[in-house]
């Protein structure tokens, strides 16, 4: 059998110990999701991108492809789950999309806009959140934080830091602990130059003294909605 | 002796292994009362971790605490059988007379009350523990008494010795119970028979493993038996999980006190056929107390020549080691359990790989449950004919079951797999029984209808536990205490369970205020859908299961707390079913909702 699957119906070439996301990626397929990164290892936490195969849910990030396995991906029941999964991100965090920098270069609001996410849908959690503005060249605002994961791996992956761990449990416990006893990004050897420090998916790391250099509407994902940018180079 | 002098001689024991971090967190605590960011910052130095990390693993549990909680830390068992035998009472009593909110330490920093999961004492609540030791039985003058020592600061060794006093309660015995083997018989039998004879006796006996899920421990064997190890630290390791945290379980507790030696021998018959020098014991943070007791086990069976090199005489090695939880029941999965063993938060692993090729330190380990280990050794000892000859044809031996809530006798019943629901009731004293929820909040709850199916893998599959409810009792409350504990233990990893578990838990909050509508039912059941397909591991997948199965069962327990119900809830129940019928090949008339249970 060749080494194609189908997804959504469309024949997907993939090399052995591919994942679906991976091959999908490589052929211009988008499969919503937010903690996987083509340069680091996989997390699998978000669940954005589950889809059905032969029938039963999984991740497209960690199940490797097999001949001839048909895969469910943008369906209707898909991507109201995903819609769903959406708005428990939206509404577990702080999320003000006009106030945020971010706004414009944000996976989250980009995969929002994608799936259609009209409102939050669940009250919001409203949850007290620090920011971090003790670095010179760098902001933390944890408030936007959606626990993917990617800080850690491309400090530790990338840059051999290890500035960043997941820590904590459940709803509120789970957080992004920074490796210094004050908990301050000043207190750590993070640079701005870090690969780390422009892999945020969302508004949580930022650079400083940045602001609007790229004005709101000629943004990433203002100039063309994020499954039109399916690249294995992604930002 | 200085905090620092304290903590370096912690990590001198432990030879400055970061895989050993719960057990240097645990003991470097035992001394210090809590651990402080200077206190993590001098551990992640001397094992060499990011600080992060150490933190990371320090927060996520609930016996270690990141800021200080007090000299007495007094945690109050939650589950919903602590709640029908009067916890909150009590708590709040004891609050009241200590002048505290719950979860709030007081302001001298003497005192913290709040509540926990699942303590495994649900045949002798209302339990506490105090400091991470275990109290059972308590009662409004012990609360008083309690508060007395507390203020005056009196040493927990000098609290009376039979608050500590912990039961066995063995109620009904079977084969397993009522072994007549003597240390190293089964042992010895296994040597005599060799790793591969032993393998296949053990895949003739047909056993499957006692934790709920039922996999075959043969293959399980097999698998990390035929795996190879990987690197400079190849090796084989048999993890024993004694991590006990479904509600309403409590039968590991009583093999580890009073059959531990048939414990410790199944590790050691599962080495011999894995091929591993070295076992591991898990034991949950709650049973603290055992750890004593188990340790002096390890020592008399290694002077017997049952531990140890050369055992029995022959060229077979084995060691056993107990690491301790602290409080996760997350950790119950058998990738977070290992992930635990290593130092790290207990989250599970992605799968496949599975732990018999890349377990412990990436190596090929075979996880099993206490009592598939200690049944393991009635195998070695009388052979498979003699072990299937026991139970049914696809569920071979017993199965013990942990029976608490409203009956007259609850404690350990153990049966020959095919007993049915209705039987256990009888046995156990329990009159006017309303609904079991059978295996835990995890398991499936069943309804009088049901009371004739069997405690087997093809009927009622279960790790053991089993709480009774009697008329009286709201099946509503019950299900709303469930999913309390599941938006406590989610380990937050995964977006469906981390955020699901919590708007379910406000959901069930919601209509208990009696401010919920047919539209929050529809809510429950999209959130179950979600979490059921797309969570990482079975705790969110089967977090809604006692909702989903209350709500079709008992009804009307949730609807007369609704505001309204003249609205048709656009999903259909019975629809949703039509994949449950054609898995179970049943299409008559009870296996639909308007002719069948809801009825």
């Amino acid at each position: 059998m060749n080494n194609t699957f189908q997804l959504d119906g469309e024949e997907i070439p993939f090399t052995p110990g591919q994942t679906i996301m991976q091959a999908a990626t490589a052929h211009g397929s988008y499969i919503p999701h937010l903690c996987w990164h083509p340069d680091f290892s996989v997390h699998g936490s978000c669940k954005l991108c589950t889809v059905k195969v032969n029938g039963r849910f999984g991740s497209s990030c960690t199940m490797e492809a097999q001949p001839g396995m048909e895969v469910e991906n943008r369906t209707a029941e898909l991507d109201d789950k995903r819609r769903t999964l959406l708005q428990m991100l939206f509404v577990e965090g702080n999320h003000f999309c006009p106030s945020c920098e971010k706004s414009g270069d944000c996976k989250l609001q980009a995969t929002a806009y994608e799936l259609k996410m009209m409102s939050p849908h669940f009250d919001m959690f409203y949850p007290d959140r620090p920011v971090d503005a003790s670095h010179p060249d760098i902001l933390l605002d944890f408030n936007r934080c959606i626990m993917c994961g990617l800080c850690v791996a491309a400090s530790r992956e990338a840059d051999g830091k290890n500035i960043f761990a997941m820590g904590g449990r459940g709803l509120l416990g789970r957080r992004v602990h920074v490796s210094s006893e004050s908990g301050k990004l000043a207190d750590t050897d993070f640079a701005a130059t870090d690969r780390a420090a422009s892999i945020c998916p969302v508004g949580v790391i930022l650079s400083k003294r940045r602001g609007f250099v790229v004005p709101i509407g000629r943004r990433t994902y203002d100039l063309a909605p994020i499954s039109a940018q399916v690249t294995e180079k992604a930002p | 002796m200085s905090d620092t002098d304290m903590i370096d001689a912690v990590l001198d024991r432990h030879h400055h292994d970061g895989t050993r971090l719960m057990q240097i967190l645990r003991e470097t605590q035992e001394q210090l009362g809590w651990l402080s960011p200077a206190t993590l910052t001098h551990i992640a130095k001397a094992i060499a971790w990011p600080r992060a990390q150490v933190e990371g693993t320090a927060d996520f549990y609930s016996f270690f605490h990141t800021r200080p909680l007090g000299r007495y830390r007094v945690l109050w068992s939650d589950n919903i059988t602590d709640r029908m035998l009067g916890n909150t009472d009590l708590l709040e009593a004891m609050c009241k007379k200590l002048w505290l909110e719950p979860g709030r330490v007081s302001e001298d920093g003497l005192v913290s009350v709040d509540v926990t999961s699942c303590t495994g004492m649900c045949d002798q609540g209302p339990a506490v523990l105090v400091n991470c030791r275990a109290i059972t039985r308590m009662t409004p003058a012990r609360v008083g008494e309690m508060v007395g020592l507390i203020r005056s600061e009196t040493p927990l060794a000098e609290w009376p010795a039979e608050w500590f006093a912990v039961d066995d309660n063995i109620r009904r015995k079977d084969i397993l119970l009522a072994h007549d083997l003597v240390p190293g018989q089964a042992l010895a039998a296994a040597l005599e028979r060799g790793a591969e004879k032993m393998l296949a006796e053990i895949k003739a006996a047909r056993l499957r493993g006692r934790g709920g899920a039922g996999f075959a421990t043969g293959l399980k064997w097999e698998a990390c038996r035929s795996a190879a190890g990987h690197g400079a630290g190849a090796a084989h390791y048999v993890v024993c999980n004694a991590d006990e945290g479904e509600p309403g379980t409590f039968k590991d507790r009583v093999l580890l006190t009073s059959y531990a030696g048939l414990v410790f021998e199944g590790m050691s018959i599962a080495g011999l056929v894995v091929g591993a020098k070295k076992g591991l014991l898990y034991l949950r943070g709650e049973y603290r107390y055992l750890l004593e007791p188990l340790e002096s086990a390890l020592a008399v069976r290694r002077d017997a020549k049952l531990l140890g090199k050369n055992i029995l005489g022959t060229d077979f090695e084995f060691d056993i080691e107990i690491h301790l939880g602290a409080g996760a029941y997350i950790c119950g999965e058998e990738s977070a359990l290992i992930e635990s063993l290593e130092g790290k938060p207990g989250r599970p692993r992605i799968r496949p790989p599975f732990p018999v090729t890349h377990g412990y330190l990436d190596q090929p380990t075979t996880v099993n449950n206490v009592e598939t280990l200690a049944a393991s050794c009635l195998i070695a000892a009388h052979g498979s004919d003699w072990y299937a000859q026991h139970g049914t044809e696809k569920s071979t031996g017993s199965k013990i079951l942990s029976v608490s809530g409203d009956c007259e006798r609850p404690g350990i019943y153990e049966y020959p797999y095919g007993v049915a629901v209705r039987q256990v009731l009888e046995d156990c004293g329990a009159s006017d029984c309303q609904a079991v929820q059978i295996s835990g909040p995890s398991g499936m709850c069943a309804a009088e209808a049901e009371f004739d199916r069997k405690i087997a893998f093809e009927d009622i599959p279960t790790a053991g536990a089993f709480m009774v409810f009697d008329e009286t009792r709201d099946m509503f409350e019950v299900a709303r205490n469930f999913a309390h504990f599941f938006a406590h233990e989610s380990c937050g990893f995964c977006t469906p369970c981390r955020v699901g578990t919590t708007l379910v838990r406000n959901l069930m909050d919601k209509i208990a205020r009696n401010h919920g509508s047919p539209y929050d039912i529809d809510e429950l059941f999209k959130l179950h859908r979600l979490m059921q397909g797309a969570s990482h591991c079975g705790l969110g997948n089967t977090a809604c299961n006692p909702i989903f199965d209350t709500l079709n069962k008992f009804r009307p327990a949730y609807e007369h707390r609704l505001m309204s119900l003249d609205y048709e809830p656009a999903f259909d129940l019975d629809a949703a079913l039509s994949q449950a019928r054609q898995m179970t090949g049943r299409d008559d008339a009870a296996a639909h909702l308007k002719n069948g249970a809801e009825a």
